[in-house]
């Protein structure tokens, strides 16, 4: 086993000093891509916030909000702290968000968006200091593998939810219909397994691990590189379609969003 | 003829400073011919490493317009000429002279990464590997060493960390050799503690800046990211790894 017993060598000299926050001669507009990152990612946590606190209006017909699914509880726990309103979103919500928060696109985009570390490439920081991924907490984000075996279960609970979209009750009989809310529970699952299933974590156990790979494991691995190339898309599409989800059910419980129009 | 500002890094040291220079520039020119016209005509003195104009050679790193870029592949029409285009040495090395900096860090860092270690034969005596297993480190051999995606990468370029993190280039010559179907050294401890991987916040700038088209950030570094997580942050697989 080979082993390494020299020290980096620092440079001969220094490089030029540290610019200051936001300095650089890049003449294109290099702040608009931090600042959409910035302005989705934070409308999408106060919206998620927002609804998994409301504890109602997740059920429409046979529809169930992405962001409820499973509903594990639908009345207080005796071991629900006092002061926490309680919401079954609350109860599933840690999985799939915990998911996002360490999937290897989204901590690139947060980390420039939301810490300017850097707010892009090639551009002044604000910090002198800087520990990266290597110490507490973020030595958390090495948990990303753990969630998405949580994400995983969450698209075949999810994918259930789009097959109940299409059975509604008719004069108490369950009648196969698909509905304008029925294509849209069935997009959530397509759009977040294109992501779960295109993961840094997924491609790296299903066969990056090897530097051998079989048949089966290789066409298995090539199919998630396949997914890998584009997961940033499939995070944004998959993010906002699971709002768009919630919504549309909320709008519908509520009574506000009454034309589900029927397809056939 | 249409003319151009060019705005150079001259000089050596705190004697440092922007130049502007006009320049008679054509149809199909890059950025390296016009510092060639401009070093022939107005400073002979200007230092510029080149070589290759080709692409190939890496020696033309420089900042054009405030991005890492080599100077003969950034064609003069993919930039707005109306407005000066500067042109500065990398930040990420100590500066020599005008557009020249000094890489050889690098080199030394590289030294110290130990060299691929051929594995045992197979049972036929042979060393056999297929194409498709060796695709995955073959897109890493592809790297010219032009250090650019040294020069973006934060972690070397604005905090100078040069003495615990070997940054982007050095991490796909590790993945490289680790994900060589015929090397059996292990380098994920040294990758954890020396070369300190973790320092690596997946900004993606150096895949963004790579002229070779190498996914830096997703084929090398987070598969070695992956691989240190099976090693040392990953229980269940210290368990199935006892139950093997």
């Amino acid at each position: 086993m080979s082993t390494i017993d020299v020290p980096l060598k620092a440079l001969k000299s220094p490089p030029p000093p540290q610019r200051p926050f936001g300095r650089t001669e890049r003449p294109d507009l290099w702040w608009v891509q931090p600042l959409l990152v910035f302005l989705g990612l934070g409308a999408f946590v106060v919206y998620s916030t927002w609804a998994a606190f409301q504890g109602d209006f997740y059920r429409f017909g046979p529809y169930l909000s992405p962001m409820y699914s499973p509903v594990l509880l639908t009345t207080r726990p005796g071991w629900w702290p006092a002061f926490l309103p309680f919401s079954a979103a609350l109860l599933i919500l840690w999985a799939p968000g915990g998911f996002r928060v360490t999937c290897y696109y989204y901590r690139g985009a947060y980390y420039k968006a939301f810490w300017a570390d850097p707010a892009t490439c090639a551009v002044g920081e604000p910090r002198k200091s800087y520990w990266g991924e290597r110490k507490w907490p973020l030595l958390l984000q090495n948990s990303h593998r753990y969630f998405l075996y949580l994400a995983l279960l969450f698209l075949v609970l999810l994918a259930h939810d789009a097959w109940n979209s299409m059975w509604f009750m008719v004069n108490g009989v369950k009648q196969f219909q698909i509905h304008l809310g029925t294509i849209i529970m069935i997009v959530d699952p397509i759009l977040l397994g294109g992501y779960t299933l295109g993961c840094h974590s997924l491609r790296h156990l299903v066969g990056g691990r090897r530097d051998v790979k079989g048949g089966a494991r290789k066409k298995t691995y090539d199919c998630v590189t396949c997914l890998n190339g584009v997961h940033m898309r499939w995070a944004w599409f998959s993010l906002f379609w699971v709002m768009f989800t919630d919504i549309y059910v909320r709008l519908g419980a509520m009574g506000i969003w009454t034309h589900d129009w029927r397809l056939f | 003829m249409a003319t151009a500002t060019f705005r150079i890094w001259r000089g050596e040291g705190e004697q440092s400073a922007y130049v502007d220079y006009p320049c008679e520039v054509e149809e199909g020119m890059v950025v390296l011919d016009a510092v060639h016209r401009i070093q022939a005509t107005q400073a002979n003195d200007m230092a510029v490493r080149w070589n290759c104009k080709a692409g190939k050679c890496g020696s033309c790193s420089a900042e054009i317009n405030g991005m890492p870029k080599l100077m003969c592949m950034t064609r003069l029409n993919s930039l707005d000429l109306s407005k000066p285009v500067t042109i500065e040495p990398m930040k990420a090395f100590p500066h020599i002279k005008d557009l020249v900096t000094d890489v050889s860090w690098n080199y030394e860092v590289k030294k110290q990464i130990p060299p691929f270690h051929l594995r045992p034969p197979g049972a036929d005596g042979t060393w056999r590997a297929y194409q498709k297993d060796v695709d995955r480190p073959q897109e890493f051999r592809k790297c010219i060493e032009c250090f650019l995606c040294q020069d973006v990468c934060h972690v070397l370029r604005d905090h100078h960390m040069h003495e615990k993190f070997i940054g982007p280039r050095l991490l796909i010559h590790v993945a490289q050799m680790e994900m060589n179907p015929l090397d059996d050294g292990n380098r994920l401890e040294a990758l954890k503690d020396e070369y300190n991987i973790g320092y690596c916040n997946i900004t993606k700038c150096c895949t963004k800046v790579c002229p070779e088209g190498i996914h830096i950030t997703d084929n090398a570094i987070i598969p070695l990211k992956e691989r240190v997580v099976d090693e040392f942050y990953d229980p269940l697989h210290k368990l199935f790894k006892i139950f093997k």
